[in-house]
């Protein structure tokens, strides 16, 4: 199996627009940061709720907690991987209880890793709310979850996949659209 | 880095690399100890057999407490209630438990050597839980990560082990466990518990001395691992209980000699003033409660390593792949 680029989706420029305006609706939606904290899923989405919070900082000067969170022990297909998963750790140093959660993620496809996400963090306590935020809403979903704050949304095949690649793990910024082929 | 063994029979089969690994797998289940709740799903619908044939009490609670709080199921056969007891052979008992179809087995057994006889006769995964005078694995990674969590290191620890030496799986295990990190052992104990064949098993790279003087043994320890004296396991004991305590009992006195930064591990059940000062055993020093937590870590990461993920066929696969 093959991997081609189709298309660039977004660059470094677009993705920091995004992240900004992302940033903007969370503080908005909540009327504030109080009570506030955000969830970044391993591995991409821990950089993306970084930069929202340093996003957020910039705009009001509020220090808004940021975990990480991983979701292998989770997950539901683990009998069905190739590989032995590996489980890294999960790094929420605050207590999850009454608070608002922002679960943060690069790309919403299946809605199934948000599902193992919502089942980890309830094993942490009780949050008032939990809501998610992604840079890529691709469609496809298998199960009823919707994001609440989407960068953008983008209409994909089955056979296509997005990559969301970031400095702080790939070196670079930016958002491709590449397709497997036979 | 991927699971690379389908077994965990002892510590000496495994490289530096495997051993690492599965401590840094053992992590995140450390943080789950904190938790609220503390079950997971990830094993659910699996089944972990526990066939204790010797009898054992935290051992057995810490291995069923690891696959239920990962949602799987147990079974248990222990010594007391054993079909044994009856006179069936270890392979048919084994057989039998396997034909209910466990995903797994936790075996410990008296005779050393137990676990591998029947890994060849299972299909199923085999963690040994201790057999006989040989290993303890599962007690010796669990050591290592309380070691990494107080020292910050492995490598190149003094190791002072006191006590029955020559009849511990446990002294074994972690002599192997920390040999391979190169460690510099001092056993001390009664001199027939410490025959010189003993420094024979230092892995490439470490060493081990023996020294009588409990005083001597303790100077440069960054590590003090007391062992209990295992009455049920002598033929013959070594000396009077009252001449061990005088000469080998680790008292504050005598940890004082260490250095101040050295820690205490007791691999349980300890017998306060017997092998151990109580004082000693509540010390910031000692860490024997931590030894029992991170048990729970270490367990539920081997479960998780061994039948968490793909197929067996697959990882046979990839067992062979290596």
């Amino acid at each position: 199996m093959r991997v081609v680029e189709k298309n660039q989706l977004m660059a470094a420029a677009e993705i920091d627009r995004t992240l900004s305006r992302l940033a903007h609706e969370i503080v908005e939606r909540n009327g504030g940061t109080a009570g506030l904290s955000l969830i970044g899923i391993r591995r991409r989405g821990v950089p993306l709720s970084q930069r929202l919070a340093r996003a957020i900082q910039a705009m009001d000067g509020s220090v808004v907690p940021v975990g990480t969170l991983d979701i292998t022990l989770y997950r539901d297909d683990l009998s069905l991987v190739a590989a032995q998963p590996i489980v890294h750790s999960t790094d929420i140093p605050f207590s999850v209880d009454d608070q608002v959660l922002v679960l943060i993620d690069d790309v919403l496809y299946t809605g199934r890793t948000i599902r193992a996400a919502m089942n980890g963090l309830f094993d942490l306590g009780r949050p008032k709310r939990i809501e998610l935020c992604v840079l890529i809403d691709r469609g496809h979903r298998e199960l009823p979850i919707e994001a609440t704050f989407v960068g953008r949304h983008v209409q994909t095949s089955d056979t296509e996949i997005i990559e969301v690649r970031l400095d702080e793990i790939d070196h670079e910024d930016r958002v491709m659209l590449v397709e497997r082929v036979p | 880095m991927s699971c690379r063994f389908h077994h965990l029979l002892g510590i000496e089969p495994l490289t530096r690399e495997d051993i690492s690994f599965i401590l840094e797998q053992s992590r995140p289940f450390q943080e789950i100890q904190s938790h609220p709740l503390k079950k997971l799903a990830t094993l659910r619908g699996k089944t972990v057999a526990l066939a204790f044939f010797e009898s054992s009490t935290r051992t057995r609670i810490s291995f069923g407490t690891a696959a239920s709080r990962l949602g799987a199921d147990s079974m248990n056969l222990q010594a007391e209630s054993s079909s044994l007891r009856k006179g069936e052979s270890l392979i048919d008992t084994v057989k039998t438990l396997d034909a209910m179809k466990p995903d797994c087995i936790v075996m410990r057994h008296s005779s050393s050597g137990a676990p591998h006889f029947v890994q060849q006769h299972l299909q199923i995964p085999v963690i040994n839980a201790g057999d006989g005078t040989h290993e303890h694995p599962t007690q010796a990674l669990l050591d290592a990560i309380t070691i990494l969590d107080r020292k910050g290191r492995l490598d190149h620890l003094n190791v002072t082990i006191i006590g029955d030496i020559l009849h511990s799986r446990v002294a074994r295990s972690n002599i192997q466990l920390l040999g391979k990190f190169g460690a510099h052992f001092t056993l001390c104990g009664p001199a027939m518990w410490l025959p010189s064949e003993l420094e024979t098993l230092a892995p490439l790279g470490s060493s081990i001395r023996r020294v009588s003087n409990i005083e001597d043994a303790v100077r440069d320890a960054d590590v003090v691992m007391v062992l209990r004296v295992q009455q049920e396991r002598l033929h013959e004991p070594a000396l009077p209980l009252d001449d061990y305590i005088l000469l080998y009992q680790l008292t504050p006195e005598r940890l004082r000699l260490a250095p101040s930064h050295a820690i205490v591990m007791h691999p349980g059940p300890m017998i306060r003033g017997l092998e151990i000062d109580p004082v000693v055993a509540d010390c910031p020093q000692s860490c024997v409660l931590e030894q029992v937590t991170n048990g729970l870590a270490v367990r539920m990461a081997l479960l998780f390593l061994l039948i968490g993920g793909p197929h067996d066929e697959s990882k046979e696969a990839l067992h062979a792949a290596d």
